[in-house]
């Protein structure tokens, strides 16, 4: 190894430094208040776990991205924290096992294996808050609100926010009965708008012409408040399921209106973003100048039925890094220079300084930066009355 | 300025047949792209702009949201992944086959197959597919000679005419898949522009159909 590589980091993982640093922590701490004003718990949960609990039901992406180790004192498998939603699923459904609706937030960091080329990173700082225990639309409204409002409290101020169900998509791929190999052929399609690809499997492995035109009709229905009716028309003839997620959606974004009337809206029927666990809405808000979306969220019930204690879900998380890039924010030149001498009533001085909230910064003996790069724009000088804290000259 | 569209555009024979496309749908450079080293190009539309880049460059670009839809070939998008965009359309221009080929009554011996490509990732999956061992070396053009200087036994690669195989004693052996050229887009994207996304596939569809038609 030679000097020049020491430095190097292993792709993907990041040092923060200041002043990035200290706004990520602002925001946490903001985002964390705001939380617990709505009456969510903080959980920490463990950074590495064995694979088997750490795993459970969530699809073979998240095993993919966790990176894996052996247990010396048991010999099984562990894995870090790649997402941290399902241990916080974990923590309601076996360590807590309340009663009635439960309010968890949490902010920690997790690491992937593999770098996502948006954030740049494989350890993500990951924020969110989840509500286990109710399966009402007031529930999603909550959650909704609060997704939004962190956006709007990190700076982003032109929000566009993607409503879906995945309840529809589910509904019309059991009504078609195709076998597991046609139905991951048309969920890739779907996935992907290819409409030509999707027409050409539908007419191949579809019988029933209506459940056809249906999900032929799927893909296409995406974009701002008239797809909720064109959805209402193209799906007349199906299972009731569909028309109560179009309901749920209507009744999603009118709450959304209200209360965030400068956000975006936009409906995409075929988001199957999380197919292995949501099971009603999901959403995902998205900024100008990002190419990902940068919350994402929505509802997974039966997400406990692993640990034993199956409970309806909704939630939404989010990349703290990547929240604190939305708004540029140059520390304040704001602090007090202070001579480092061993004088009592100076000593006195900046403790009462410090305890009102100031940041006072020792001047040490020989040093040769002044205090314009330790960003002060006060002094402390001694004056015939004692010390005295006065302006420094810009 | 959020409003402001980029395409991202293959270079090359990509490019030939996807401008006649383009100008059917309403967007036309404001120069001739073959007589400017510029990569980044103003239309007839004041906010929406064209890239020219290599094919395999578009559906990163599109995929970071550089480009808000880019066109590339299906063999790019196959071998890149393309996760995350959406690829609502089929351009049905510069299709090709992408094929294995070796040379003419040349007989696979040996448990591995030594294949050259560039398409790294879907030679791997293919053989792979086809219960065969293979060993994929990648080379950056001029695939045919590989077999004829015993660097590998087979090519994977894209078949036009088959002139250049027939040229050097090769022959095509196995289809791996049409291409066509597709048009993909980003999905953040389409989230917040599908105002103006989605008359534009539109209308490309319809030159499409329109062409396919006459």
């Amino acid at each position: 190894m030679t000097i020049a590589d020491r430095w190097l980091l292993p792709d993907g993982m990041d040092e923060v430094l200041p002043p990035q640093a200290t706004r990520m922590e602002a925001l946490r701490r903001a985002l964390l208040d705001l939380y617990h004003r709505f009456g969510y718990d903080l959980v920490l949960p463990p950074p590495v776990e064995f694979l088997d609990s750490l795993l459970t039901g969530t699809g073979t992406e998240l095993d993919l991205q966790t990176f894996k180790l052996t247990d010396q004192m048991t010999g099984r498998m562990m894995g870090a924290s790649a997402d941290v939603t399902p241990q916080v699923a974990r923590m309601d459904a076996h360590s807590l096992r309340r009663e009635g609706p439960v309010r968890l937030c949490y902010c920690a960091n997790v690491l992937r294996t593999k770098a996502d080329k948006h954030q740049g990173g494989r350890s993500p700082v990951q924020v969110g808050a989840e509500l286990f225990g109710h399966a009402g639309l007031e529930a999603d409204h909550e959650i909704l609100h609060l997704a939004l409002t962190s956006l709007e409290q990190a700076g982003a101020d032109e929000l566009h926010l993607a409503l879906g169900h995945i309840g529809i998509y589910r509904s019309l791929i059991a009504e078609a009965g195709m076998n597991t190999e046609h139905e991951r052929e048309l969920f890739a399609a779907i996935e992907r708008k290819q409409y030509s690809a999707l027409d050409a499997l539908i007419e191949r492995v579809v019988g029933d012409k209506v459940v056809a035109d249906m999900l032929k009709a799927l893909p296409h229905l995406h974009g701002d408040d008239e797809i909720l009716a064109q959805a209402r028309t193209a799906f007349a003839g199906a299972p009731v399921a569909v028309s109560s997620a179009l309901d749920q959606l209507a009744a999603l974004s009118q709450v959304v209106r209200e209360r965030h009337p400068q956000v975006t809206l936009y409906f995409d029927l075929a988001e199957l973003r999380g197919y292995e666990y949501h099971t009603g809405m999901v959403f995902a808000a998205y900024v100008p100048g990002y190419g990902q979306a940068l919350a994402k969220g929505g509802r997974y019930d039966d997400t406990g039925r692993v640990f034993g204690r199956a409970r309806p879900a909704t939630g939404f998380s989010m990349d703290l890094k990547q929240l604190a890039s939305l708004a540029v924010q140059t520390p304040a030149c704001d602090g007090i220079w202070a001579p480092a001498l061993n004088e009592s009533a100076l000593r006195e001085c900046v403790d009462q300084l410090r305890i009102s909230g100031e940041r006072v910064i020792e001047a040490l003996p020989g040093q040769t930066t002044g205090a314009d790069a330790h960003r002060c724009n006060r002094e402390l000088v001694r004056s015939d009355s004692g010390w005295q804290v006065v302006a420094l000259q810009a | 300025m959020s409003k402001q569209l980029v395409v991202a555009l293959s270079k090359g024979r990509i490019l030939k047949e996807t401008l006649p496309l383009l100008a059917d749908a309403g967007i036309e450079p404001l120069e001739d792209l073959s007589k400017s080293r510029k990569l980044l190009f103003d239309t007839n539309i004041p906010d929406v702009k064209l890239v020219i880049i290599r094919a395999t460059d578009v559906p990163t670009y599109v995929q970071l949201g550089a480009a808000d839809l880019g066109i590339a070939g299906k063999d790019v998008l196959l071998e890149h992944g393309a996760e995350g965009l959406y690829e609502p359309l089929d351009l049905e221009i510069a299709k090709c086959q992408l094929m294995t080929a070796g040379v003419v009554g040349q007989q696979q011996q040996g448990a591995r197959r030594r294949v050259a490509t560039k398409f790294v990732d879907v030679a791997r999956r293919y053989y792979a597919e086809q219960g065969i061992q293979a060993e994929v070396i990648k080379l950056y053009g001029a695939m045919e000679l590989a077999p004829l200087m015993n660097l590998a036994d087979e090519i994977v690669d894209i078949v036009d005419t088959g002139n250049t195989l027939r040229a050097n004693g090769m022959e095509p052996r196995e289809l791996i898949t049409d291409i066509s050229t597709r048009l993909v887009v980003n999905k953040a994207a389409m989230t917040m522009k599908h105002d103006r996304l989605k008359p534009l596939i539109d209308r490309l569809r319809q030159a499409v159909e329109a062409r396919r038609k006459g």
